[in-house]
């Protein structure tokens, strides 16, 4: 079955969301970013849906439930790249996302990920985890 | 009908003379119509309207024997509103023509009284008729220019600034409705994109009132702001405003206000990492000070 | 039969194309997703309209799934007074709904809770009506002018 594939950047996931999801693809998302999390101990999760022209309330309940998540696995969330006109449909929707970090592209969303957890881009000599 | 209709393409030729002649130069306007326009405009009227009155059994001028009438009439106000002739020019242009008309019937029909009352009732109900046309269709064009104006304000009243590197400044100046509002957000948050800029400081310096409408407005705007990754602050809130946003309870809490648009900046540049550094007086003149005295150090 | 109806109503529409379309699937809410950006792209409207009715349909499409247990959108491109837009009905024989002012309350601001989503849908629309009967369906009508 058709999966939205989920790339790792060293201590991060990238997910890059560009079809327009039916609801299984979304609940089959969330299942496998915690087991990726698991699997990988990633740090950080990057959501981009720079491609993403909808946003409807089961998308946002999505990625809410992906920060939620990730977050009791340890790891931080930034969703990014969200379009304009799906921002202002969101809000007149009612959802903020509270829980949800964002950032203007992928890059920045990087700087916030590894600023948040004190985790250096480039290799420290350990394997990042805090005696 | 038909009568009045008879008489009028009996004698087109002079009523539309007399009518010309009689037209006082406050409804001409020659400033802005050439009298050749206003006079193949009066033909054509006129034979409009004997056409018409020939064709029709009532004065009832929406029905369809009168579409060529009130089609020309609504063409004549429009471009007329657009040229700057008052309303009651373009009223009068219309019920000038009862002198003529009414002058014409009575010659035609003197020796029978009734009849020409009729007629000329006939005449008077149907040139009342047709300037209130005139009158109507003039509004609707002043209307749809008015609204256009507005439009251009709207857009031209809201720039986005861009302040430095990935710091936005957008003004607000005037009353914030939800109409506004969307234009408003729709441009920043494009803006936003655009100039990958992750702090926009909406200044509300020049917004009267904040009541809890134009509050929530400022709020949806924001939130969509940060949705997309960008955080924005808002500067040049006075001290009423800030006791009225208490007053009605209205949560900033996640928002970060300053009064003044120059703390924003700073702020906002402190957030992205920069520092505003002293190079030198303030003259920029990093060398020698002026015979007399010492140099600071 | 409980009604409820903002803005629709004296309004004459004249209707310029329709279409029906069936909501039994969740592949059914992406094909509708897909339809009303199609005719809302033909009507010109502008972006963040668009992006608003479609989110709209997304919304009250897969409510007509989950809560109405599947029925039918039907489109239509409908004339008013001066204007153009584009009319959306959802209807199902699902179960109803019993309380019509409370499932207009914004069910969730956080995401996790449930809520029908109608308060959000109704704010993206210009007109919106519901009617509804407990044990015989639910009807959701709503118009976005261009």
């Amino acid at each position: 079955m058709e999966r939205i594939p989920i790339l790792r950047m060293g201590p991060f996931l990238l997910i890059t969301i560009q079809v327009d999801m039916h609801d299984k693809l979304a609940l089959q998302l969330q299942d496998d970013v915690t087991q990726r999390i698991s699997e990988w101990g990633s740090y950080g999760v990057l959501i981009d849906i720079s491609s993403l022209e909808i946003v409807d309330s089961f998308i946002g309940r999505m990625l809410a439930n992906i920060a939620a998540m990730s977050r009791v696995l340890g790891a931080e969330t930034v969703v990014v790249g969200m379009q304009p006109a799906v921002a202002i449909t969101l809000v007149e929707l009612g959802m903020s996302l509270p829980g949800v970090r964002t950032a203007l592209n992928v890059e920045s969303g990087m700087e916030l990920l590894y600023g948040t957890l004190g985790v250096r881009p480039w290799g420290t000599g350990n394997d990042g985890n805090e005696a | 009908m038909s009568k009045l209709g008879e008489i009028i393409s009996r004698n087109e030729e002079s009523i539309r003379t007399d009518w010309m002649k009689n037209m006082t130069s406050a409804i001409q306007r020659t400033d802005l119509m050439s009298k050749t326009e206003m006079q193949e405009q009066s033909a054509a009227l006129l034979k409009a309207i004997a056409r018409s009155a020939s064709a029709s059994q009532s004065l009832d001028i929406s029905s369809a024997d009168w579409t060529s009438v009130r089609e020309l009439l609504q063409d004549m106000s429009g471009s007329r509103a657009r040229q700057g002739f008052s309303p009651s020019e373009t009223a009068s242009f219309v019920l000038s023509l009862k002198h003529p008309l009414f002058t014409t019937v009575r010659s035609e029909m003197a020796g029978n009284m009734n009849e020409m009352f009729d007629t000329i009732w006939s005449a008077t109900e149907l040139l009342d008729r047709l300037s209130l046309i005139t009158s109507e269709a003039y509004m609707v064009t002043r209307e749809e220019l008015i609204s256009r104006q507005q439009q251009e304000l709207l857009e031209l009243s809201t720039p986005v600034v861009k302040l430095w590197d990935g710091i936005l400044a957008l003004p607000i100046i005037g009353t914030l409705d939800s109409s506004r509002t969307q234009v408003v957000m729709e441009e920043l948050l494009q803006t936003v994109v655009a100039t990958n800029s992750k702090f926009a400081i909406i200044d509300i310096t020049g917004v009267p009132t904040v009541d809890t409408l134009v509050a929530q407005h400022l709020l949806k705007t924001i939130t969509a702001a940060r949705l997309m990754g960008a955080e924005c602050i808002i500067s040049g809130v006075r001290p009423q405003i800030a006791q009225t946003i208490v007053h009605l309870g209205i949560n900033l809490e996640d928002v970060i206000t300053k009064a003044k648009l120059s703390d924003a900046f700073a702020l906002a540049l402190q957030k992205s990492g920069r520092a505003v550094v002293r190079v030198g007086n303030a003259s920029g003149a990093t060398g020698s000070p002026l015979p007399g005295f010492a140099k600071e150090g | 039969m409980a009604r409820w109806a903002l803005g629709l109503g004296e309004q004459a529409m004249t209707v310029m194309k329709r279409e029906m379309f069936p909501l039994q699937t969740s592949s059914d809410i992406v094909l509708a997703r897909q339809k009303v950006r199609q005719w809302a792209l033909e009507l010109r409207f502008s972006l963040v309209d668009q992006t608003k009715l479609v989110t709209a349909a997304s919304e009250l499409a897969r409510n007509t799934l989950d809560y109405g247990h599947g029925g039918e959108m039907t489109m239509e491109i409908v004339n008013g007074t001066a204007k153009s837009g584009l009319k959306l009905t959802f209807t199902d024989r699902g179960p109803g709904i019993p309380d019509i002012e409370a499932a207009l309350k914004d069910g969730f601001t956080t995401g996790a809770g449930m809520g029908l989503g109608l308060g959000g849908s109704k704010r993206l629309v210009n007109e919106f009506s519901i009617e509804s009967e407990a044990g015989k369906g639910t009807k959701i009508t709503v118009v976005r002018w261009k």
